[in-house]
């Protein structure tokens, strides 16, 4: 009984901090979240080639017009594709992808369960 | 025969990842965003090279006539040996050269020209590299053919033979 | 020369394979005793690898550039350790120590498994040696070491700077040992699925195995990390990277089958899964293998493409998963008759949850990882998935996860009440409340970080209690344990507190903020042997008026001809300082990267701590 009062505390929590997440400097969270497409598995915000230095003063000229992260997401993808973007969004193409490990999750939990319910059997 | 499905289901997945992988081999892995349509060409006001006269995009490409163009720099290295194509093509009757000049010094950039000659019939400046973002460009030198205010082809690195006989054929 | 003694010596070598196995399927059918042949040819075999692979050392070393593979990777400037170490640093000198490896643990298996039924250990070296010669045909047919080059060369092209670097040259021999344990693993798996020999005599004797190769798989990731974090200059370790998952993933479930192991070697119980898991850690290895070599894969450190070979490894890849499902289909017998009860609360429940987040983890990895691949052969769409899809998917289960590792091993086998409720309790409080007080006094309104730091410092503290009051019982488990908590706690603290400044300063200038004032004084030129450095030297004052003088480099090496940014690391317990230096296009000032990275050395420390958990699980005298 304790568990599962803790697991739904967890859920809670998780769906709080989804809705709390705050980063310090939207720049910094932006640019992180950016592939440095001339670069071999960087961030834009680590690297320091050419085309990163570029993107960060695109990102803050448009932080400054009053562009959300959304927006700007939106204006890379437009010129790129969705590969500069690190954190794949939740569209028809990812469905699977974000959707499969918890499914996997479930499938786990389904086991687990099912050796305890064979065990009072 | 019930537990045979298991078996036979884990045989077919396993077949199925088989086939992707295979395929994922042949599929060239240099990501170029890719044009399956012909893109219009961003608008945006930039100033000339030469002059500090700020110009709108509109007044470039506004000719019945191809345009093609060249993101070049002092620095860059493959721009010095792609530059005898942009002389050939410059040549061309119905084709146009713009140049854009891709985070340079101006000093470093008029000597690059008066050393390799100039092939451009204007050349846009782009000190912070934000204009080769509207197109769409990740690095140097990259070239866009253009006709019509839209994008025919977008070339990524230097120019060679193969490419200029190409845009030969796609002008005429 | 030497590449010529190295070239027959392999090919010798990989004729023994035929010898091996025909004697030892001959052996099979009359197994009273071991055909002593077969392990004198198991133990030429390994021999003559050694030979091979001291040849192309020797190669390296004399910089002798008829050999293709030293002239596409060496220099005659190359300090001599490097030109040692080089010797692994490219795809064909690798993947003959892979061979090498692979023929030196079938020799050791051999030695100690003398205790074991014959049969087994005839097929398991009959397994070995199916995928010894895959490596054999794979070596020699796409990826010699000793391929011939005339005219000879005058001078070779060098190896890349990033990789002449003391971690980075034994990280690969670890790994590969880590890989290789794996191996034997799985061809005993299959060898004693194949005979009915699932059992807690077998669990016993593959413990060791699954330890070793553990204990080399851990080290060999942290090496690979620390190698990220001194030689890259971006202050990161981890980039969720595919080569980095890729060696991540048979780490998981490894660490896994450690557990369920032990739970086998106890009780008759999760046979089938301890099976699969053997398999797939060594099918996760040449999954990985696959995937950084064939270039299907976009990344910081992969080899050179090559498709062909990566249709070799593609179709070696699945034929030992085809074999493995076909024997495993086959042969193994669930054993009904075995008692299986298992009561829910009890060790063997916390062992199966852990097993649940474990594969959870595995499959988030897996998924991210080769999903990409998927996407772009099925509909042409190109994604990138990167560190944020993984630290949401992991980071918020870890939270349960913790709990359970705090708990799970209090639990006593089978069945039992949970004892000292008292302890276990408070315990639990003092790490909110520590957690509460240090998330509230920064202004960060993380509730969800409050919570992960809580439940990692309960695992922290319990352990530690553990380690002082149980002493030896169980000390491997504490040990590894209280090692994890110390390392989520690390990274947790590192994340929060580090800062960076970036600013842009020429010789002479100084960046002030309200606590650091960082002067740039001077610029040095130096010359090595194989580069030029330009040395920066930077005074940084704290609010406490503490001065540190450190000095980035910036490095023009000759052959390649590449300059890297070298950063200047100053470590102590606390924290660590990065500062890098860099040139920026056209202009004549630097661009300064200067952090405080805090309890980086705990990072490090409590992953060898963890290995030390396993490691001293090695001695561990068996109790009843």
């Amino acid at each position: 009984m304790k568990y599962f009062k803790f697991f739904l505390i967890i859920i809670f929590v998780f769906i709080f901090q989804i809705s709390n997440a705050v980063e310090n400097d939207l720049g910094i969270k932006i640019t992180k979240n950016l592939r440095c497409l001339i670069c071999q598995g960087q961030s834009v915000y680590d690297s320091d080639s050419e085309f990163a230095n570029s993107v960060k003063i695109l990102v803050s000229q448009k932080l400054k017009e009053g562009f959300s992260e959304k927006e700007i997401y939106i204006f890379l993808k437009d010129k790129y594709g969705e590969w500069i973007l690190y954190e794949p969004e939740f569209n028809k193409n990812t469905y699977f992808l974000w959707l499969l490990p918890v499914f996997m999750f479930l499938l786990g939990g389904a086991i687990v369960f099912k050796i305890f319910i064979l065990k009072k059997n | 025969m019930k537990i045979k499905i298991i078996p036979f289901f884990i045989i077919i997945l396993f077949l199925v990842f088989f086939g992707v992988f295979f395929k994922g081999l042949k599929n060239s892995n240099i990501y170029v965003p890719s044009y399956n349509f012909e893109k219009e060409i961003p608008s945006f006001t930039v100033s000339l090279f030469d002059s500090n006269n700020e110009i709108n995009s509109d007044e470039i490409f506004n000719e019945n006539k191809y345009y093609l163009m060249n993101i070049w720099s002092s620095w860059c290295v493959p721009c010095r040996e792609e530059h005898q194509y942009l002389m050939e093509l410059s040549k061309v009757k119905n084709l146009e050269i713009i140049g854009l000049n891709y985070k340079d010094n101006i000093a470093n950039a008029k000597n690059f020209l008066d050393e390799l000659k100039n092939p451009y019939s204007s050349i846009i400046s782009d000190p912070d590299g934000l204009i080769a973002i509207e197109w769409g460009a990740y690095g140097v030198p990259e070239s866009f053919l253009i006709y019509n205010k839209k994008i025919i082809k977008k070339i990524v690195g230097p120019l060679n033979d193969n490419l200029v006989i190409e845009i030969s054929e796609l002008i005429k | 020369m030497f590449s010529l003694i190295g070239f027959y010596s392999l090919v010798l070598s990989s004729s023994l394979s035929f010898l091996i196995i025909f004697f030892s399927i001959k052996n099979l059918k009359n197994s009273k005793v071991f055909d002593k042949r077969i392990i004198f040819f198991t133990f030429l075999q390994f021999f003559l690898v050694l030979i091979s692979f001291l040849g192309l050392i020797i190669s390296f070393i004399n910089s002798d550039f008829s050999n293709e593979t030293v002239f596409n990777h060496s220099h005659t400037t190359k300090p001599l350790f490097y030109k040692i170490t080089g010797t692994w640093g490219n795809h064909e000198g690798s993947l003959l120590l892979w061979l090498l490896v692979l023929t030196l643990f079938i020799s050791l298996f051999i030695i100690k498994s003398r205790q074991q039924p014959t049969r087994y250990r005839i097929l398991t070296l009959l397994f070995q040696q199916v995928i010894i010669i895959g490596f054999f045909i794979f070596l020699l047919k796409t990826s010699s070491p000793f391929n011939y080059i005339f005219p000879i060369p005058t001078e070779g092209l060098g190896l890349n700077p990033i990789l002449q670097d003391p971690a980075l040259a034994i990280h690969p021999p670890i790994l590969y040992l880590g890989y290789v344990g794996s191996s034997i693993i799985f061809s005993s798996a299959l060898s004693a699925m194949s005979l009915n020999y699932i059992s807690r005599e077998w669990a016993s004797h593959i413990k060791y195995w699954v330890l070793v190769s553990w204990i080399f798989l851990t080290l060999g990731i942290l090496l690979g990390s620390i190698w990220a974090y001194y030689e890259l200059g971006w202050g990161g370790f981890w980039f969720w990277d595919p080569v980095e998952n890729v060696s991540l993933m048979p780490w998981l479930a490894l660490t896994t089958l450690i557990h369920c192991v032990i739970v086998l070697e106890k009780r008759l119980i999760l046979t089938s899964w301890v099976v699969i898991l053997s398999i797939s850690t060594f099918t996760l290895s040449m999954c990985g293998t696959f995937l950084v070599r064939s270039g299907i894969l976009n990344s910081v450190h992969t080899f050179a493409n090559d498709p062909e070979r990566g249709l070799f490894i593609l179709i070696f890849l699945f034929t030992l998963i085809f074999l493995s499902l076909f024997i495993f289909f086959f042969f193994h017998k669930e054993n009904h008759k075995i008692n299986n009860s298992v009561s829910l609360i009890s060790k063997e429940t916390s062992i199966i949850i852990n097993n649940w987040f474990m594969m959870y983890f595995l499959s988030v990895i897996l998924v991210g990882t080769v999903y990409p691949i998927f996407l772009d052969v099925i509909s042409s769409e190109k994604i990138s998935v990167g560190p944020p899809f993984y630290n949401k998917l992991i980071i918020p289960f870890l939270i349960p996860f913790l709990f359970f590792m705090t708990i799970g091993p209090k639990l006593k086998w089978i069945k039992s009440d949970i004892k000292d409720r008292v302890y276990l309790v408070s315990f639990f409080l003092i790490s909110l409340l520590l957690s509460i007080l240090i998330i509230k006094n920064l202004n960060l309104k993380f509730l969800f970080n409050t919570i992960l730091i809580t439940f990692a410092f309960y695992l922290f503290f319990i352990t530690l209690r553990d380690f002082f009051v149980i002493k030896n019982k169980n000390l491997s488990q504490i040990v590894a344990h209280f090692g994890f908590s110390l390392f989520i706690l690390s990274i947790l603290f590192n994340n929060i507190f580090t800062t960076e400044i970036i600013t842009n300063l020429k010789v002479g200038e100084v960046y002030t903020s309200k606590k650091i004032q960082i002067k740039f004084e001077n610029i040095n030129q130096k010359q090595s042997q194989n580069y030029k450095s330009f040395i920066g030297k930077f005074s940084i004052e704290n609010d406490k008026g503490n001065v540190e003088i450190m000095e980035p480099e910036l490095r023009i090496y000759n052959q390649p001809n590449i300059i890297t940014s070298e950063a200047d690391i100053k470590t102590n317990l606390l924290s660590d300082r990065f500062i890098t230096m860099n040139t920026v296009q056209s202009q004549d000032y630097f661009n300064i990267r200067y952090q405080i990275k805090p309890f980086m050395f705990w990072i490090w420390l409590s992953v060898l701590l963890i290995a030390t958990g396993g490691f001293l699980r090695l001695f561990k005298r068996y109790e009843n």
